[in-house]
């Protein structure tokens, strides 16, 4: 394994009344070092249920049913928590959770909990976690008194740019970022999309970039992983994915519901709803939904055939 | 067409205490003029804390004004006492679609008796009631509507729950409607279906919108006229094509500038932004409210309040640079 992280037959499912939610059910994908790969789906399409699994964070009704996840060559599922906190939180793989900008404490300094990491983890004396803390704050484009402020007197940019500090303060290698914007103005979206691309390129990271917007996944991927119904649905290049290359009819009729500013085009809408993952539909779960349905669709799930060079698509449109 | 709804230079204050003894006035709205007509949807542009969900309210006189006035049907509302506006029905006639289709249902009714409850809150007869909550249903195209009204919320998608929301407030039979963030809250491959809903719906009961949104690309196929706002005023207004198309307004042309188009190209180049954030309603800027964020500002805009002003066939821009950027000789970006 040379790459930044390796994710093979994932299965990871939640316990409910109604039974087993397959909210990950076979995902395999890898990530080179210095990449950054984009995880687009929609809501109930396992992404963010796979950020959390990879950084150990699954809520306690969740559990990882198959599949081995390596991060620098290492497994780190068989890990023990502890020892994964100990090794790899924070100061290999980290996690800007979505909606972590509202979920910072209230009564505490930000630039103290920016500093917790570091001194819970790393056994840093105070001092110098909260040097190390103030390098942050300035690195996010804040002026470095702001390590004094408390998050209500911070816009939601401000406090944004916060919690991207704090998921780098240990210098981790693997970044994955869970919608980072969504609850942001465009205008706002754009400076932090911005500051995520600067520091990206200055710490050399592997990114996993999740989010339900193509437009924004365009603008920090390399590669283009869409998810739908827990499962890897096509996985390529931005180029391929977002160009004219053949892709998924899912991807597809995605692209084509983003409203457009320029150019005729009247944004589509895909039919139906997302699939029940407590009993998913036979064969291709996007099959009700899919304007190109044939019979083997209902009866047979496709596997991801090869539809280009690096470029993958689950869909019996694509096979033999 | 005929008005439904006219706002003529709306305020709207708040105090909001500051310190011990002082107190500071905070102008959400601070003189809207804006009219909407039957069959017409005007969209209301801006980001969070420009006003836009004030503005929406206070149309529908959930807000009284602070200064002045809003028409509904030609009829001075801005004043009218609650019992008043009961009873000519006006309470009817305008309602509102919320942001949020998750907490706005609630989860132990079942879908018709959501429908059907301002029917009942209004008197209405058992009939009736079932006839209105059906078509309701139908408009929204949940159908058929007997298989939707014993569901419960939770049974439906967020694109199913926002129609409900739709139906819900459809059923009195409005000919206004403020629709606040209908869609922002629900998926990507929804999101069409909502909006072209609403304007049909809109056609066939021939009633006025008000679309309330962040994101100036979706106003473009829902609504005719467009009005971009920033703390609390009115930038630019126009047709939607003229708008989109030849933005006058500095702060128009980097917001339309900053909406990203899935394109791979992006990720080798930086998104153009506006520089800082929103300075604080409580503290706006003198002059043009803009003039801290503008990158063509001048002397002049921090001094002197830009009028709304006619640069193209009913196209108002409030900037003084605005003739220089419509000729050509100065560039925004």
């Amino acid at each position: 394994m040379s790459g930044a992280l390796a994710v093979e037959d994932l299965r990871v499912y939640y316990r409910t009344d109604r039974g087993a939610v397959r909210a990950v059910d076979g995902v395999s994908f890898s990530l080179a070092r210095g990449e950054s790969l984009a995880v687009v789906g929609e809501s109930g399409s396992g992404k963010s249920t796979l950020g959390l699994t990879l950084i150990r964070a699954l809520p306690a009704n969740a559990s990882v049913v198959s599949g081995r996840v390596y991060i620098e060559g290492e497994e780190t599922l068989s890990l023990s928590l502890t020892d994964f906190r100990r090794r790899y939180s924070w100061r290999v793989i980290s996690m800007v959770f979505q909606g972590a900008m509202n979920s910072l404490n209230p009564v505490l300094k930000v630039g103290d909990q920016i500093a917790e990491p570091l001194i819970y983890n790393g056994e840093t004396p105070r001092d110098e976690a909260r040097r190390r803390a103030m390098e942050m704050i300035e690195l996010v484009g804040l002026p470095r008194e702001f390590y004094y402020r408390y998050p209500h007197e911070l816009s939601g940019g401000m406090r944004q740019r916060i919690v991207i500090a704090m998921s780098l303060v240990m210098n981790p290698k693997i970044l994955i970022l869970d919608e980072p914007t969504s609850a942001l103005d465009v205008t706002i979206q754009a400076q932090i999309i911005n500051l995520v691309k600067e520091l990206i390129e200055r710490f050399s990271l592997s990114v996993i970039f999740i989010t339900h917007d193509l437009a924004l996944a365009s603008d920090i991927a390399d590669r283009i992983m869409v998810m739908y119904g827990g499962q890897i649905v096509e996985l390529g290049s931005a180029e391929r994915v977002l160009g004219e290359a053949t892709k998924h009819p899912y991807t597809e009729k995605l692209l084509a519901s983003i409203p457009r500013l320029r150019g005729e085009t009247i944004p589509e809408f895909i039919p139906g709803r997302p699939p029940d993952l407590a009993s998913p539909p036979p064969g291709c779960r996007f099959h009700p939904r899919c304007p190109y349905v044939f019979d083997r669709c209902v009866k047979e799930e496709p596997p991801l055939f090869k539809v280009g060079e690096g470029h993958v698509a689950k869909c019996w449109l694509h096979g033999e | 067409m005929e008005e439904v709804i006219r706002l003529e230079g709306v305020k709207k204050y708040y105090e909001v205490r500051s310190g011990l003894l002082g107190s500071k006035i905070l102008k959400a709205l601070d003189g809207v003029t804006l009219s909407i007509r039957k069959k017409e949807t005007v969209a209301v542009v801006g980001e969070s804390g420009c006003g836009k969900s004030t503005l929406g309210r206070v149309s529908l006189r959930l807000l009284d004004v602070t200064d002045g006035r809003v028409f509904f049907k030609g009829q001075d509302i801005s004043m009218m006492r609650e019992e008043e506006l009961r009873a000519k029905s006006f309470r009817k006639k305008m309602q509102i679609i919320f942001q949020d289709p998750y907490s706005s249902l609630n989860p132990f009714m079942r879908i018709g008796d959501i429908v059907a409850e301002p029917l009942e809150i209004h008197g209405y007869r058992r009939e009736e009631i079932r006839e209105a909550v059906y078509r309701a249903l139908e408009d929204v195209k949940l159908v058929p509507p007997e298989e939707f009204v014993n569901r419960y919320p939770h049974e439906l998608s967020g694109g199913q729950r926002q129609r409900v929301n739709i139906a819900r407030a459809l059923v009195l039979g409005p000919e206004y409607i403020v629709a606040d963030e209908p869609v922002s809250m629900i998926d990507a491959s929804s999101r069409a279906e909502i909006l072209l809903l609403l304007k049909s719906i809109r056609d066939s009961r021939e009633m006025g919108v008000l679309y309330i949104t962040h994101d100036i690309a979706t106003a473009r196929y829902v609504s005719e006229r467009v009005a971009v706002m920033y703390l609390g005023e009115i930038a630019e207004t126009g047709l939607t094509t003229s708008v989109l198309k030849t933005p006058i307004h500095p702060y128009t042309i980097l917001l339309l500038n900053s909406v990203p188009e899935p394109d791979p190209a992006n990720r080798r180049r930086r998104r153009p932004v506006i520089k800082g954030e929103p300075p604080s309603p409580l503290n706006p800027p003198s002059g043009c409210k803009f003039h801290t964020r503008c990158p063509v500002a001048i002397e002049r805009c921090r001094i002197e309040k830009p009028a709304l002003t006619e640069y193209l066939p009913g196209h108002f821009v409030a900037c003084h640079r605005a003739e220089e950027i419509m000729r050509g000789a100065l560039s925004v970006t």
